[in-house]
């Protein structure tokens, strides 16, 4: 983009909360936009004092920038995004992360709750274990560092992966995490929310597959109203309605009321020797309240 | 390609100035565009141009294989032009060949003045066309599903590449050649048109034009290029089922 910093502020999560009443204008890549006054944001460009799209998706004008919120591309990451991550090497003091981004990310030692000799990272983290991460910083070479510093963050052990759109994320965890509480709740499973649009499911085989079915209806149907409802309907009509939590060992069930973030229990990763005391990372100013575990 | 007697050649233009299938000659082939097809892909598109059929895969940006090609400061585009064994009536033997590595190559720097690689620095940005059937401006077809594909994948970039070709057909020019013409027509030009800027970021020639003949068939090519894009558009706007008369470009200029 021919702009500065401003594309940096992506608008996939704020824009889905975007007010209804404002009509949404698709745009191509090409398109010329007006500016209104506004400074260029994400997915836009400028040549001369003209001002163009340069992605697919509608077009939004909210101060102080006028971007497209995408349908489509990569998960672009933000400082403090809880993020699903899979190891796809291992180095002498780092594992690095396919977190479907456009790079991969390094997990640095210093960054996990071990301290492991270098050299000696896999037995921690092999190739193809999931974790749970937050985004810590952003480099403008595209570097995207990773921690597993923060509450509820690390190893995810045992479960499945699935994989949406990063666009459909703020849908699946619903207004206050309405959507994914009713999710767990009528599963029975525990389920992990990424940012990145990856999400990890735990639980009995049956809730693990209905769970899926959940997140290719939203998916699919995702700018439908009353989803939530359509969810709770669908799992209430198939398969048995596990109201007793859990099974699989893993935290106690979470109260909803209380706003939080990352201070749900953590995982209890078996190689993970001392979760103890681990500084809280500021919560996310868009996803407020809306904690990345649910159990 | 096979060799054909004199005798053989058709008749390319007959006398009311129709052309072998009927077209006239600022006439193109029956165009449709598939955006979407592929779910694994990042973005991909299926084009049926005329009797071409070509499938186009956008994967990215993602990490760069191999990684000396790695660029520090911006992300390297990499198109794999591909026909099929089966897309021509003789087999073609399959793999790169030299005529795919040029088309690759010239495709590869038609995507790289439009896409904005600098914001995905150390990436790769792959592009894979595969010609399932081949009736003459497979290239452009493969240019169109590309450029498609590009914006399904949500790849920022300046605008959409529009492509035709243009040729000269029994003395005179014409617009979208077919097969026969291409091989029995005495020029052949591919373009590919930015048509927000109107630059160019494609041309070849095979053949011969007097320089007269060559500004005409460059105006006849980008008025193609503007009915391809138009095309385009609404192949991707139809992917999102928006009321079709929004048209945002217009209200906004």
């Amino acid at each position: 983009m021919g702009n500065g910093q401003g594309p940096r502020h992506r608008g996939r999560d704020r824009g889905a909360r975007a007010p209804r009443s404002e009509p949404k204008v698709l745009v191509l890549p090409g398109d010329e936009i007006p500016d209104r006054g506004l400074q260029p944001g994400f997915g836009t460009y400028r040549v001369g004092r003209r001002l163009f799209a340069s992605v697919m998706g509608y077009a939004t004008w909210r101060e102080p920038f006028v971007r497209i919120v995408p349908f489509a591309g990569r998960y672009v990451p933000k400082p403090h995004d809880v993020i699903v991550g899979v190891v796809q090497d291992v180095q002498k003091t780092f594992w690095l992360l396919d977190i479907d981004a456009s790079r991969w990310a390094p997990l640095h030692v210093s960054g996990t709750p071990w301290e492991p000799a270098p050299g000696e990272l896999e037995q921690y983290l092999r190739v193809g274990d999931a974790v749970l991460v937050a985004v810590e910083n952003l480099d403008p070479t595209g570097k995207i560092g990773v921690t597993m510093q923060g509450e509820d963050l690390g190893k995810l052990s045992g479960g499945t992966l699935v994989s949406i759109s990063p666009a459909k994320i703020p849908r699946v965890i619903g207004k206050g995490g309405s959507m994914i509480h009713t999710i767990t709740r009528l599963t029975g499973t525990r389920v992990a929310v990424g940012q990145n649009g990856r999400i990890w499911v735990e639980g009995p085989a049956d809730g693990i597959q209905r769970v899926r079915e959940c997140l290719r209806i939203i998916e699919e149907e995702g700018q439908r109203s009353g989803l939530t409802e359509r969810i709770e309907g669908f799992l209430e009509m198939t398969g048995p309605t596990d109201e007793t939590g859990p099974r699989a060992p893993g935290p106690e069930p979470v109260d909803r009321n209380e706003p939080r973030r990352f201070d749900d229990e953590a995982p209890s990763s078996t190689d993970d020797p001392a979760p103890a005391d681990r500084p809280t990372i500021p919560p996310n100013e868009n996803n407020e309240g809306e904690g990345p575990w649910e159990a | 390609m096979g060799s054909v007697g004199a005798k053989d050649v058709p008749e390319l233009l007959n006398a009311e100035g129709r052309r072998i299938d009927g077209r006239r000659l600022d006439e193109l082939r029956p165009i449709s565009m598939k955006v979407g097809p592929l779910t694994r892909a990042d973005g991909s598109a299926f084009v049926e141009w005329g009797e071409n059929k070509v499938m186009a895969a956008v994967y990215g940006p993602r990490e760069v294989h191999p990684r000396h090609l790695m660029q520090t400061s911006k992300a390297i585009v990499q198109c794999r032009y591909n026909m099929a064994a089966f897309s021509v009536d003789e087999r073609k033997r399959p793999g790169q060949d030299r005529r795919s590595q040029e088309i690759s190559k010239v495709i590869t720097e038609a995507f790289e003045s439009v896409i904005f690689t600098e914001e995905f620095p150390k990436t790769s940005i792959d592009i894979y066309i595969e010609v399932l059937q081949a009736n003459a401006g497979t290239r452009c077809a493969g240019l169109v599903a590309a450029s498609l594909a590009l914006a399904d994948a949500g790849i920022p970039m300046a605008d959409l590449v529009a492509s035709v070709a243009v040729g000269k057909v029994a003395g005179r020019i014409a617009l979208d050649l077919k097969k026969e013409e291409d091989n029995f027509g005495e020029a052949d030009m591919p373009l590919a048109l930015v048509p927000q800027s109107g630059r160019l970021v494609l041309i070849q020639m095979e053949g011969h034009m007097s320089q007269d003949e060559l500004r005409q068939s460059l105006d006849l090519g980008v008025k193609g290029c503007r009915d391809i894009y138009e095309r385009m558009r609404q192949a991707l706007r139809s992917r999102y089922d928006v009321a079709a008369g929004a048209a945002p470009s217009e209200a906004a200029a």
